[in-house]
């Protein structure tokens, strides 16, 4: 089975670490992720921009809405993802849009990354052969 | 990290919505300000054996608001105070009030403290030095070794401050939209200010104020967080992020300094870079340019170029015409002069540079970049004397330095 881990924190704390802060932290994930690397069980990881980069597209409505800043609502459930390459805000937002028409209902919060690592994850591997074909 | 450091980062975030709140409660600074000292005492003993709660911002509110009036209360002898068990015990009280707290009230009380600080009275070292005070709780002592002046005389000039915008009395009822719209236009100018202070240092003092334009960085955040749909908070934090970008390759080790084309742009901070050029692309959507944003611009095409000769000049060129027109001072001609000698010449950057001299007279950028548009033209005794005009105007140590090698170039053209 395959796990998503949803990190959370308070990015006002963790915005305020210094780069030797911040630096010590990643090199102790480094060795934490290390032997889960080292057995190709480990996915794509990263680390997203903070929220004041975020921008929402609600899809309840038609056509859906475009708003700054995170999604703040606590009435829905993330329910998923998708990292896609885009070449600015606005080609995200098309994207965005047309995952919309085929899955109205909800929202995207599209914020861009900060780092972005793919992982040693291979398809053919997984105990579990839920991956779409 | 340890236990310490995460308490202490997790107060310096709280701290502007705290303060913020506790002045609205109290309307009194000192009273706001000590209340939140309180709160802060207190939450070192409670949140290592409690655990942290769940909205530090909220907790130290409470905890602050109720430690102030028992101040009060004790200060007139009348009742006995509370356990600080009953007082730190607080999650049932908590959750309302941190639901609250993303509230329109809470917005506003940090723009508050935010715009008190840029009371138009008060120089602008003033204004910054409260901010960090008041709003970043920074010691004075740190804003004494930023602004490289001893700590009474800090604490003094602070104290002045404080008494001022008392005097001038808080703006306490809700702004409207107007208002608002002008404190966060002072507020962000402000913190520009603080940012600046620090950018604008040399070498040697980077130690001391390398802190200011992290600082500035965040207050920007936060303020972001609170008006999202605000495109120049996002051009003003993304113009910062893309400065503050080059911090690493801005100095060469004698601490002189190295110019934009000569800086080595591997040691650029790819990682702000990209959040700025993000916060710009948010920012254009709204299609309501405005002065940071422009500036932002014109950092953006010079981060996205990875060698100084893939600058696209005439866009830079087109944004400085842009800021001109919204922003009209000689500086920003200036800025754009060096545009211009890129893409036309020094000639015509010389011919747009040469009616400022009245009004920047004074100032060092001016005839630095006089001297080096009269150097490429070959005017060399002309180049000589606008150099030595810039080093008798040099405010740092390095700005002087840096000229001296241009006089130095020059003077070793001549020989050969």
């Amino acid at each position: 089975m395959l796990y998503a881990f949803l990190c959370y924190n308070n990015e006002d704390a963790v915005f305020s670490w210094s780069q030797e802060e911040d630096d010590a932290v990643m090199a102790r994930l480094a060795k934490a992720h290390e032997p889960l690397e080292k057995a190709g069980r480990f996915g794509p990881s990263v680390r997203l921009m903070p929220t004041t980069a975020a921008t929402t597209l609600r899809k309840d409505s038609d056509p859906p809405l475009v708003i700054d800043g995170p999604y703040a609502e606590t009435k829905e459930q993330l329910l998923g993802f998708y990292v896609i390459d885009c070449a600015d805000l606005e080609d995200a937002l098309s994207v965005a849009r047309e995952f919309a028409k085929a899955n109205p209902g909800g929202a995207y919060e599209v914020r861009p990354l900060r780092l972005f690592a793919p992982g040693t994850l291979k398809a053919e591997n997984l105990a579990e052969p839920a991956t779409a074909k | 990290m340890s236990e310490l450091a995460w308490i202490d980062a997790a107060m310096t975030a709280a701290r502007p919505q705290a303060v913020g709140a506790l002045l609205r409660y109290f309307r009194d600074l000192d009273l706001a300000e000590e209340a939140f000292q309180d709160a802060c005492l207190r939450a070192l003993r409670s949140w290592p054996q409690k655990g942290p709660p769940r909205d530090p911002a909220a907790w130290l509110i409470m905890v602050g608001r109720n430690a102030a009036i028992d101040q009060v209360r004790r200060r007139r002898r009348q009742e006995a105070l509370p356990e600080e068990d009953q007082i730190s015990d607080l999650d049932d009280v908590e959750a309302p009030l941190a639901e609250r707290l993303d509230g329109a009230d809470y917005r506003d009380d940090v723009l508050r403290l935010l715009f008190i600080c840029c009371h138009p009275d008060l120089p602008a070292t003033q204004q910054i030095a409260l901010a960090l005070r008041i709003v970043s709780g920074l010691s004075v002592k740190q804003i004494a070794r930023a602004f490289l002046v001893g700590e009474a005389a800090m604490e003094q000039r602070i104290t002045r401050a404080k008494a001022k915008v008392a005097g001038a009395g808080v703006p306490f009822e809700a702004p409207g939209p107007v208002e608002r719209a002008e404190r966060l236009s002072a507020v962000a100018a402000m913190i520009y200010l603080v940012f600046n202070e620090g950018y604008s240092a040399g070498a040697a003092e980077q130690d001391d104020r390398s802190a200011l334009p992290i600082e500035a960085m965040r207050l920007a955040r936060l303020l972001l967080r609170l008006f999202p749909a605000e495109p120049e908070i996002m051009g003003l934090l993304a113009l910062m992020l893309l400065q503050q970008s080059r911090a690493a390759a801005r100095f060469d080790a004698a601490g002189d300094i190295v110019l934009l084309e000569d800086q080595n742009r591997a040691h650029w901070d790819r990682r702000m870079i990209v959040e700025g050029l993000a916060l710009i692309d948010k920012a254009i959507r709204h299609r309501r340019r405005g002065p940071y944003q422009i500036q932002a611009a014109i950092a953006a095409l010079h981060a996205r170029a990875l060698r100084p000769e893939d600058t696209d000049w005439a866009q830079i060129d087109a944004l400085y015409a842009a800021l001109e027109q919204l922003e009209p001072s000689p500086v920003v001609t200036l800025n754009r002069a060096v545009a211009v000698s890129k893409v036309k010449g020094p000639e015509a950057a010389l011919a747009m540079v040469e009616p400022l001299a009245n009004r920047l007279g004074g100032y060092f950028y001016f005839f630095g970049l006089k001297g080096a548009l009269l150097a490429q033209l070959g005017r060399t005794a002309e180049a000589r004397a606008a150099y030595d005009q810039a080093i008798s105007l040099a405010t740092t140590p390095a700005q002087a330095a840096h000229i001296r090698q241009h006089l130095d170039r020059l003077a070793a053209d001549a020989r050969s």
